[in-house]
C-alpha cells in the first residue's frame, strides 16, 4: 500500500482489515495446522491470540487498537447469546460468532479462513478458558414465531419503544443519542455506544427481526443493554409488543446495507436549487454512501472513529453545485453532557501513540477535499494532500458554525484562503448532522481552485470528526478518493441523433444486402468479399 | 415481619441520604428505630451481636445529583438530590454492612433465610446503598419509580444479570449461588446509581440503619470477628464473644479519613 490511493476499493479494505488481520497475525504461532489434526488451542494461538491474548483475557497486542475491545474469555460473559441474561452462551452461539464475526467490531468472520472442524475446535478451547463452562449445559430460551410485519405493527413498535423508554439510551430517533448515552460503559469501565438502530449493518448480533427480538429477550451481557424477559414475565410488556418493537427497529435501517459506488452523481435541476439542508427537494435526490474509517496512517492514529460513513447528495443547475452531506454522530460537540464520555475515551484510547487525547471537547468537523486541478489524472495524496501537491478543501466546524475554504497540505496543515465563495448551512437533529455546501461552478479565483465542469469526473474525498470523542483534524474518520460527476444538460441533438443513426443503419443494411445479392448472382467465386 | 423491618430501614436510608425526601407513598413503618437484621429461622441459635456505628467528626458533604432529566425522581426531593455516599445522622452512620467474618465452625452450613433481601430503586437511588445476602437467598429487586431502571450486577464468581424494569411496582427475584466479597450493582440509565452486595456463606449479617444501630441474630455461642464495611470509608473489625442465647455488644466508629 503506497501513499497514493490508486485503487479506492482496495484501499478501504486495507484500512478496515489492516487492524483486524494485522493484529491477528502479530502473534502468529509456530504451529502448523493440518486440516484434520488441528486442535482448538493451535487454532486459537495462531488466529485469535493476537487480539484475545495468550490466556484469553482479551489483552492481545492488537487489543488496545480497538474499541470495543476483544472479548475476555476468562470472564465467561458474552454479549450475543440465545440464552437468558447472565447465562453462558450455547456452543451454537459461540460457533456463530466465530463463523460470522461481529459487525460493528473488529471481529471478522472466520468461515472463509477456518474449516468447520477448526471453528468447532476453537469453540471448545474458548470454553476451557472459563471455569463457568465446567459441567454447564446452557439452553436457548424458547422464542415464539415472529408475527409478520405491517405498518400497524411498526407503528405499535414505535409506541413500545416509548413505553419501555428505550430512547433513554438509544435516542428518540434511535440514533444512539439518548440522554444516558454519554454515560454508558461496559463491564471494564470503557465507553460503549448505545446502538444506532438506524445503522443495522453495525449490529453485533445480526439484522433479522428474530435476531433483534432475541437481543431484547437475552440482553447483551457485559454491556448496559438489559434483558426484557423479566418485564415480559411481569406482564409489563407483551410478547407481541416486543415483536412489534423488533419490526420497528428493523424498519429504521435500509433494506440492505449501503452499497458503495465510486461516483456521486450530481443531477441537473431545471428549477431552483434547494436552499437549506431540510429543503424538501433533498428527499428525492439520490444518495451515495461514502464509507469512512479511522485514520491510522499518520500519528496520532485513531482506532475508534465515531463516523463510519457519510451520505452525499449533489445537485447542480449549471451555475452552482450544491452538496448535502448527512452523517450520524450522537453528540453535537462540544457538549458538557459528553464530558464523562470523553473522560472514558481518554482513559481507554490514550495509550495509543502515547499522545493523550485533549481533555476538552473540540467541535464536530467535516472536510470536503478536491484536487486543486481537476484535469490531473494523478490524484493528490489521499490524506489531505502534501506540501508538494496540496488539496483544495472546504473545512466545516460545528462550533463555531463556520466554513473555511483553503488549502490542505496534509491533515492538520490547513491554510485558509482570504475569502470564501462557498456558502453552507448545518442542521443537527437527534444524532444526525445535515450539512449543505454550495459553490458556483466557476470559482472566483480560477488560479488554484478547481472549476466544476459538467461531464467530468471530479475527485472528491471526505474527512469527519466527532469532537466529543476526542477527535480532531488528524484523529478523524477518513475516506479514499471518490468522484463526483455533474450531469451534462441534455441538448436537442441527443434526441435526434439516435433516430438518425437508426435510419442510416437500416439504409446501409438494405444497401449492403442488395449489393451482396447482386454480386452473388454475378460472380459466385468472389462470395468471400461480401464481408 | 422481617421484610417490614427491612423496609423500614430502607425508608430511613432514603430519608437521610436523599437530602430530604418527601414522604413516600410506599408502606411506611416508623423510621429510625428499626435495626436491620439478617433473617433468622427459628431453628437457629439465640445469640446476637448488637451495636451502633458512629461517625466521628463533621460529616463530609455528599455530592449532588443532577436529576433534571428524570422529573419523576427529581420531584421526590424537596432540595437538590444528594448521592448518599456517607450517610450520617446525629453522629451515627448508616449503610454499613456488619457480618461475621470469622469464628464460625469450619464446614458448618446454615439454613438459607426464607425472607428475601430487598433492594429498592426509589427516587433514582438504590435503597439500601449496601447489602449483604446469603448465597442462595432471594434478592428481591423492586422498582418504586415510574421510570425505566435497569439493574446490572457485575460479579466475577457468580453469574451476572442485567434486568430491565420499565415500570413502577415491578419486582424481580434473583439469587447468587456462590459467596463473593463484592458484587457491584449499577443502573446504566442513571449512571449515578450504585450499590454493593456482599454474598456470604451464612446468614449472620446486618446493615446499619439511619440511627447507626444493627443486630446480627441467630448466633450460637462463640467468639467472632465482626467486620463493619462501608463502601466509601473502608472496613473495621472487632472481636466479640457471644454467650449462649445472650447478646454481645459491638460499637464501631468511623471517621472522615476513611481508615
Amino acid at each position: 500500500m503506497t501513499g497514493r490511493a490508486s485503487g479506492d476499493g482496495i484501499f478501504v479494505d486495507c484500512l478496515a482489515l489492516g487492524i483486524l488481520r494485522g493484529a491477528a497475525l502479530i502473534a502468529v504461532a509456530s504451529v502448523t495446522l493440518g486440516a484434520q489434526g488441528a486442535t482448538g488451542k493451535a487454532v486459537y494461538d495462531k488466529w485469535c491470540a493476537g487480539c484475545h491474548g495468550d490466556t484469553g483475557a482479551g489483552d492481545g497486542p492488537g487489543s488496545e487498537y480497538m474499541l470495543p475491545r476483544p472479548r475476555d474469555f476468562t470472564k465467561g460473559i458474552y454479549q450475543i447469546r440465545s440464552t437468558a441474561s447472565g447465562e453462558l452462551p450455547t456452543d451454537a452461539d459461540l460457533l456463530r460468532m466465530v463463523t460470522e464475526g461481529m459487525p460493528g467490531t473488529a471481529m471478522p468472520e472466520w468461515k472463509s479462513v477456518l474449516t468447520d472442524r477448526e471453528r468447532s475446535d476453537v469453540v471448545t478451547y474458548i470454553k476451557s478458558l472459563s471455569d463457568f463452562f465446567k459441567g454447564a449445559a446452557p439452553k436457548a430460551i424458547a422464542i415464539s414465531k415472529a408475527p409478520s410485519s405491517s405498518p400497524e405493527a411498526i407503528a405499535d413498535g414505535r409506541e413500545v419503544f416509548k413505553k419501555l423508554e428505550c430512547f433513554k439510551c438509544h435516542g428518540e430517533q434511535g440514533r444512539g443519542d439518548g440522554n444516558s448515552a454519554p454515560t454508558l460503559k461496559d463491564d471494564f469501565d470503557r465507553p460503549i455506544r448505545a446502538a444506532d438502530l438506524s445503522e443495522n449493518w453495525k449490529f453485533n448480533g445480526g439484522t433479522s427481526v428474530e435476531e433483534i427480538y432475541t437481543r431484547f429477550r437475552t440482553g447483551l451481557d457485559g454491556t448496559p443493554m438489559p434483558s426484557f424477559s423479566d418485564a415480559l414475565d411481569a406482564k409489563v410488556v407483551t410478547d407481541e409488543q416486543l415483536w412489534h418493537l423488533a419490526h420497528w427497529v428493523r424498519s429504521l435501517s435500509p433494506e440492505k446495507a449501503p452499497e458503495v459506488r465510486e461516483v456521486v452523481r450530481a443531477a441537473r435541476v431545471t428549477g431552483a436549487l434547494p436552499r437549506t439542508p431540510d429543503d424538501s427537494a433533498w428527499a428525492t435526490a439520490e444518495r451515495f454512501w461514502i464509507p469512512l474509517v479511522g485514520q491510522i496512517i499518520t500519528k496520532p492514529r485513531w482506532f475508534a472513529p465515531t463516523v463510519d460513513g457519510v451520505w452525499v447528495q449533489a445537485l447542480h443547475d449549471e451555475k452552482q453545485l450544491t452538496l448535502r452531506v448527512t452523517w450520524h454522530d450522537p453528540s453535537r460537540s462540544p457538549d458538557p453532557e459528553w464530558d464523562e464520555w470523553l473522560g472514558r475515551m481518554r482513559q481507554t484510547m490514550t495509550a495509543v501513540d502515547s499522545l493523550p487525547l485533549s481533555a476538552t471537547q473540540g467541535p464536530d468537523r467535516l472536510t470536503v477535499l478536491f484536487p486543486t486541478r481537476v484535469s490531473d489524472t494523478e490524484r493528490p495524496y489521499f490524506l489531505g494532500g502534501d506540501r508538494k501537491n496540496p488539496v483544495y478543501a472546504w473545512r466545516w466546524t460545528s462550533a463555531p458554525d463556520k466554513l473555511d475554504v483553503g488549502r490542505l497540505s496534509g491533515l492538520g496543515n490547513f491554510a485558509a484562503a482570504a475569502a470564501s465563495d462557498v456558502t453552507h448551512a448545518a442542521v443537527f437533529d437527534h444524532g444526525e448532522w445535515r450539512l449543505q455546501l454550495t459553490r458556483s461552478l466557476v470559482p472566483s479565483d480560477t488560479s488554484a481552485v478547481p472549476g466544476f465542469a459538467p461531464g467530468v469526473a471530479i475527485p472528491i474525498a471526505f474527512v469527519a470528526a466527532d469532537g466529543s470523542s476526542g477527535e480532531d483534524e488528524i484523529r478523524a474518520s477518513i475516506g479514499a478518493w471518490y468522484a463526483i460527476y455533474l450531469d451534462v444538460p441534455t441538448p436537442p441533438r441527443v434526441y435526434v441523433a439516435p433516430a438518425a443513426t437508426m435510419l442510416l443503419t437500416a439504409g446501409l443494411g438494405v444497401f449492403v444486402v442488395a449489393r451482396a445479392r447482386r454480386r452473388e448472382r454475378g460472380n459466385r467465386r468472389t462470395t468471400q468479399e461480401e464481408s | 415481619m422481617r421484610q417490614v423491618l427491612i423496609g423500614g430501614m430502607l425508608l430511613t436510608v432514603a430519608a437521610c441520604g436523599g437530602g430530604g425526601e418527601k414522604a413516600g407513598s410506599d408502606t411506611a413503618t416508623p423510621a429510625g428505630a428499626a435495626p436491620a437484621a439478617g433473617a433468622a429461622p427459628t431453628a437457629m441459635a439465640g445469640g446476637s451481636v448488637t451495636g451502633h456505628v458512629k461517625f466521628d467528626g463533621a460529616a463530609p458533604a455528599n455530592p449532588t445529583i443532577d436529576m433534571s432529566e428524570e422529573a419523576a425522581c427529581k420531584g421526590k426531593y424537596t432540595g437538590p438530590a444528594l448521592d448518599p455516599v456517607v450517610m450520617v445522622t446525629n453522629g451515627m452512620l448508616g449503610n454499613v454492612v456488619l457480618y461475621v467474618k470469622s469464628g464460625l465452625p469450619a464446614g458448618q452450613t446454615y439454613p438459607v433465610p426464607s425472607e428475601p433481601v430487598v433492594i429498592d430503586q426509589r427516587g433514582c437511588l438504590y435503597h439500601p446503598r449496601a447489602l449483604a445476602i446469603m448465597a442462595g437467598q432471594k434478592l428481591e429487586i423492586k422498582n418504586s419509580d415510574p421510570v425505566l431502571h435497569n439493574i446490572k450486577a457485575l460479579p466475577t464468581k457468580n453469574r451476572p444479570f442485567n434486568i430491565s424494569q420499565p415500570t413502577e411496582g415491578m419486582t424481580t427475584t434473583r439469587t447468587f449461588t456462590t459467596p463473593e466479597d463484592n458484587v457491584p450493582v449499577e443502573c446504566n440509565v442513571h449512571g449515578w446509581m450504585h450499590s454493593n452486595i456482599i454474598v456470604l456463606p451464612h446468614p449472620f449479617f446486618a446493615v446499619s440503619g439511619e440511627d447507626g444501630s444493627f443486630t446480627i441474630k441467630g448466633l450460637p455461642a462463640g467468639t467472632y470477628e465482626i467486620e463493619a464495611r462501608h463502601a466509601k470509608l473502608g472496613t473495621k473489625t472487632m472481636s466479640v464473644t457471644v454467650p449462649a442465647d445472650g447478646a454481645a455488644t459491638a460499637d464501631f466508629t468511623f471517621a472522615a479519613t476513611g481508615t
